[in-house]
């Protein structure tokens, strides 16, 4: 709010973009992966899916913690504990709907 | 001209008597309030000092206005469905209407009278409690109230134009489909609903990141008044639930508007999806109506206990588990559908568990009392009387948590009797109380205690001969949402009580509303700020506030902050108040009422599939935000001396 | 408004970047965070609706039968490196080069175009030439609806970048501008992620299936 009391802060965040970088080439390695394992391998079908929902979820903390700076800020608790209650009812909501749903059509 | 005729015979609501009464009454009190605006002159005064606005204290006054106008709307809903259930074989409603008036009543008691009435209390009281000036996003603030305001006239315009919805406030598919429900009603309150709804979840995110960040000095999580803690809490669960329901009500008006197939049953569709998504927020929503309240009492029963409370930091873990639990026990609403042995077993275990974190509390309100120096004023009476009438509620819900004995219960009027024992008794006694409580805080007189107290007695009273019998009539056999029934089934004489004490209940609530307009002409000033002898900081600046709330911002160091300061002063240690500073608050805004405007123009326009209304709408509301993106000057500066100017008529500056 | 907790402690904000310099723009990220945490559930549920009616073909097309890997892996290249580009974009907003900042922006929405041109043509060739539209089966209802919420989200993204433009153009990188940058680009890396589930369990489940 008092915008003129506050010196704009200069970090130096000189050189090369390398954590940007390394980002991309993991999530673009991650995703092609995933693919040859759903269409190039023959795994068992449930195999195939928990290995591919991992390495989603293992994208997603990429870009959490590389590209979204979750970590930062004056009380960086905050966000990374809503984020965590957000997982939880998201996961809550999916595995749910899908357990009561396929239970009850048998 | 016979397409004319046609269309507005089904445009407008026909054919009943009470419905032609309410029209000429809507258009008398429309016309009555212009022509009072009009000669008064205060047009001007109301869009400058409420319309406006995005003082959070306003802004909780007009909830709490619209919540009032609401409940009394739920009301005479509730007393006709108790008209007709009076004796066997009524024909004051047909079987259409009754299904109407259950779920106009159900979906405005919940979201349009309860829901509101606590963001309104919570708007009032949870900045001050925390010693800040206003919440983190006011302009957002003005927004969620605007939004609620939308969906509400645009549910209550279904009572005359196009019909109002009738498959429950649950809307269950494939009932609420187009195929059995062609007419509007459905529509119009999926995108009513769904537009409160919006403003419900940033309600939610405004009052987190307030109560998170903006707290006065000192004052850490742990030593914040409880009803702040418990507007924290349910400000998670709305986070986390309302975004469920946004979808599933998202995905029924692409169903009945766009001919999709989510919860048909041609082409794959699965109506039960409906009760799943339904109640995985309907049942952390019980929550979001109850905790706010669980917060008021434990206030209320500190300060007229003169203790502090007992079990503060198990109150707050109880709080927590339940937050944590409540996203976990949905299917229990619908055991009946019929579900596998480890699906029913684990619905029921979490159900059951989550009845403890709330058992603990009625312990903690007990202890609380315990050895008190008890004043029975109109909020404690409210309060006390939570507690054992809370309780059956309570029970009854474990009752039906078994999954067994739910096939029993399910759908009687036993379920009727345990919920309205659990939001009556809890949220309407808690949001009476803390209207009572924290009235001379926004009005600067006080509410009459013996005009109060007699509102208090009859409700209370009444609420007892309506539900308690209503337990049995459900173990008798009679079903929810029945719209009448035959004589020689022995339910009429207990239905005729259950309506006795429905009426009882109407003329407890006329008695607070005379309560209310006799205490503003001859209401007791508060000239102290501090009526009640309270513990908590809103207690510590005049009523009502001033816009900045604090003059200056207190230092907290306990729990109970203001008792504390007063202790101090007694012992002669008071600290000398730190000299002003200009304050910097947040400007009005047009854009809030302007944007609900326009959500309104494209609800209606999808209620009636005229997508040459909805789609204007839409772009009027992202204009709306564009616009004020581009807003850079949105605060002013109060100088000092208005400050003085100010703090001196409240008598708090020689 | 001014003055609470952080105002009076501004030594906490001291060692961070200027979109933190100011208590609002504090407060505004951490909201921000806050809704892409719901956002989280509402995808969720959006997902787990899906998934529950994915085999529920009613005769019409199956996921097998529809998805196409060529222009799914497009989408999904496009996408992931429209994220890079915007987190590029949040690097230069600290090295405080406002023209890096532009400029990784623009890039940023016109990979964002791209990824909405091949989405509505993988749409409309599902809808003109299979036959395939929303409501055709309850598996095509809910591949519609998620993929057109992400969709529009992209899209509301592309019009909100375009605003923030402006106003970097017009007034440089403030506190304010800065923290509007900031937000946005979370706003767009969250879309990556939901697109990465999207292509796992849509997409190649689809095809596992």
């Amino acid at each position: 709010m008092q915008e003129n009391e506050n010196q704009p802060i200069r970090q130096e965040h000189a050189g090369f973009p390398w954590k940007q970088v390394i980002g991309l080439l993991l999530s673009l390695a991650l995703t092609f992966l995933a693919l040859w394992i759903a269409v190039g391998l023959s795994l068992p079908v449930n195999v195939t899916i928990a290995i591919i929902v991992a390495l989603a979820i293992f994208q997603a903390f990429i870009q959490l913690f590389m590209f979204m700076h979750v970590t930062e800020g004056t009380e960086p608790v905050h966000q990374l504990i809503s984020i965590l209650f957000g997982i939880y009812v998201a996961f809550a909501v999916v595995a749910g709907t899908i357990w009561i749903l396929y239970a009850q059509m048998g | 001209m016979n397409s004319i005729t046609n269309f507005l015979s089904h445009f407008f609501v026909t054919g009943d008597p009470m419905i032609y009464g309410a029209d000429v009454s809507i258009v008398l009190v429309t016309l009555a309030i212009f022509f009072v605006l009009t000669y008064f002159k205060k047009w001007k005064w109301l869009w400058q000092e409420w319309l406006t606005t995005t003082d959070h204290k306003k802004i909780g006054i007009m909830y709490i206005i619209a919540a009032l106008l609401m409940f009394f709307r739920g009301g005479v809903d509730a007393l006709m469905m108790r008209t007709q259930l009076a004796l066997p074989g009524m024909t004051f409603l047909n079987s259409d209407h009754y299904n109407q008036v259950f779920t106009t009543h159900g979906t405005i008691m919940i979201i349009f009278a309860a829901m509101p009435f606590i963001f309104g209390l919570m708007n009032i009281a949870v900045p001050l409690q925390i010693g800040a000036r206003d919440v983190a996003f006011p302009f957002l603030n003005a927004v969620s109230f605007w939004l609620f305001f939308a969906g509400a006239m645009l549910f209550n315009l279904s009572f005359v134009i196009g019909g109002s919805p009738d498959a429950g406030w649950s809307a269950y598919a494939p009932y609420a489909g187009t195929e059995l429900n062609p007419g509007v009603g459905e529509n119009y309150y999926l995108l009513a609903v769904q537009i409160s709804g919006i403003g419900s979840l940033a309600t939610g995110i405004n009052f987190l990141v307030t109560i998170l960040k903006m707290r006065a000095p000192g004052m850490t999580l742990f030593k914040m008044p409880m009803f702040s803690w418990s507007i924290l809490i349910t400000s998670v669960i709305m986070i986390f639930a309302f975004p469920a329901f946004t979808v599933a009500l998202a995905l029924m008006t692409v169903d009945r508007i766009f001919g999709g197939h989510f919860f048909t049953i041609a082409s794959g569709g699965s109506p039960m999806l409906w009760a799943n998504l339904f109640w995985f927020w309907g049942h952390p929503e019980v929550y979001i109506v109850l905790l706010p309240v669980f917060g008021i009492f434990s206030e209320v029963i500190a300060t007229f206990a003169h203790k502090t409370l007992f079990g503060y930091a198990i109150m707050v873990w109880s709080m927590v588990a339940i937050s944590l639990l409540s996203f976990i026990t949905w299917l229990h609403h619908f055991f009946t559908m019929g579900n596998t042995a480890p699906v029913n077993a684990f619905f029921s275990i979490s159900t059951m568990l989550i009845a403890i974190p709330t058992g603990v509390k009625i312990f903690n309100w007990l202890f609380t009392l315990n050895k008190g120096r008890i004043h029975f004023t109109t909020p404690m009476l409210w309060a006390l009387a939570f507690i054992p009438n809370f309780t059956i509620g309570g029970v009854t819900g474990v009752m039906l948590a078994m999954a067994p004995a739910d096939y029993q219960y399910h759908n009687s009027a036993f379920l009727v009797a345990h919920f309205h024992s659990t939001l009556i008794a809890g949220t309407v006694f808690g949001i009476f109380c803390g209207l009572h409580y924290w009235w001379p805080k926004m009005f600067g007189y006080l509410l009459d205690e013996k005009r109060g107290k007699w509102a208090f007695w009859v409700f209370m009273i009444s609420f007892n001969i309506c539900f308690m019998p209503m337990y049995f009539l459900g173990l008798m056999g009679q079903t929810r949402r029945m719209y009448t029934y035959p004589a020689g089934l022995g339910w009429g004489p207990v239905n005729f009580v259950i309506t006795i004490g429905a009426f009882g209940m109407g003329v407890g609530f006329v008695i607070m509303a005379y309560n209310i307009i006799w205490s503003a002409l001859h209401g007791k000033r508060d000239t102290t700020g501090d009526p009640w002898d309270g513990r908590t900081l809103e207690w510590s600046i005049p009523s009502p506030a001033a816009e900045y709330n604090f003059a200056t911002i207190p230092t907290v160091s306990t729990r109970d902050a203001f008792e504390a300061m007063k202790e101090d002063k007694r012992a002669g240690k008071e600290k000398a108040p730190a000299a002003y500073k200009p304050i910097h608050m947040p400007n009005n805004s047009a854009i809030p009422v302007v944007m609900s405007a326009f959500m309104f123009i494209a609800g209606f326009g999808f209620v009636f599939w005229w997508f040459w209304m909805a789609i204007p709408g839409v772009i009027g509301v992202i204009g709306c935000m564009i616009a004020r993106s581009f807003v850079y000057n949105d605060a002013h500066l109060i100088p000092v001396e208005e400050i003085e100017r100010t703090e001196r008529a409240a008598g708090r500056l020689s | 408004m001014a003055e609470s907790l952080l105002s009076l402690n501004p030594k906490k904000r001291k060692d961070l970047p200027l979109e933190y310099s100011t208590e609002e723009g504090d407060l505004k990220i951490v909201g921000f965070w806050v809704f892409l945490a719901a956002e989280l559930v509402l995808f969720g549920t959006l997902f787990g609706s899906y998934l529950v009616l994915q085999s529920h073909t009613a005769g019409g097309p199956s996921a097998h039968e529809l998805f196409k890997i060529g222009p799914v892996m497009i989408e999904t290249v496009v996408l992931l490196v429209s994220s890079f580009t915007c987190g590029l974009s949040t690097l230069e907003l600290r090295r405080h080069n406002v023209k890096g900042l532009i400029g990784w922006l623009v890039v940023t929405v016109l990979l964002g175009l791209v990824f909405i041109g091949f989405e509505g043509n993988e749409f409309f060739t599902y809808a003109a030439h299979e036959g395939a539209t929303l409501q055709t089966s309850a598996f095509l209802s809910g591949f519609f609806i998620l993929l057109g919420t992400h969709g529009a989200h992209v899209s509301l993204g592309i019009v909100w970048i375009a605003g923030i433009l402006i106003q970097l153009a017009r007034r440089g990188i403030t506190p304010v501008t800065a923290r509007k940058a900031f937000i946005v680009g979370l706003y767009w890396h969250f879309l990556d992620v939901v697109w990465i589930f999207i292509f796992t369990a849509v997409y190649l489940t689809g095809w596992v299936m």
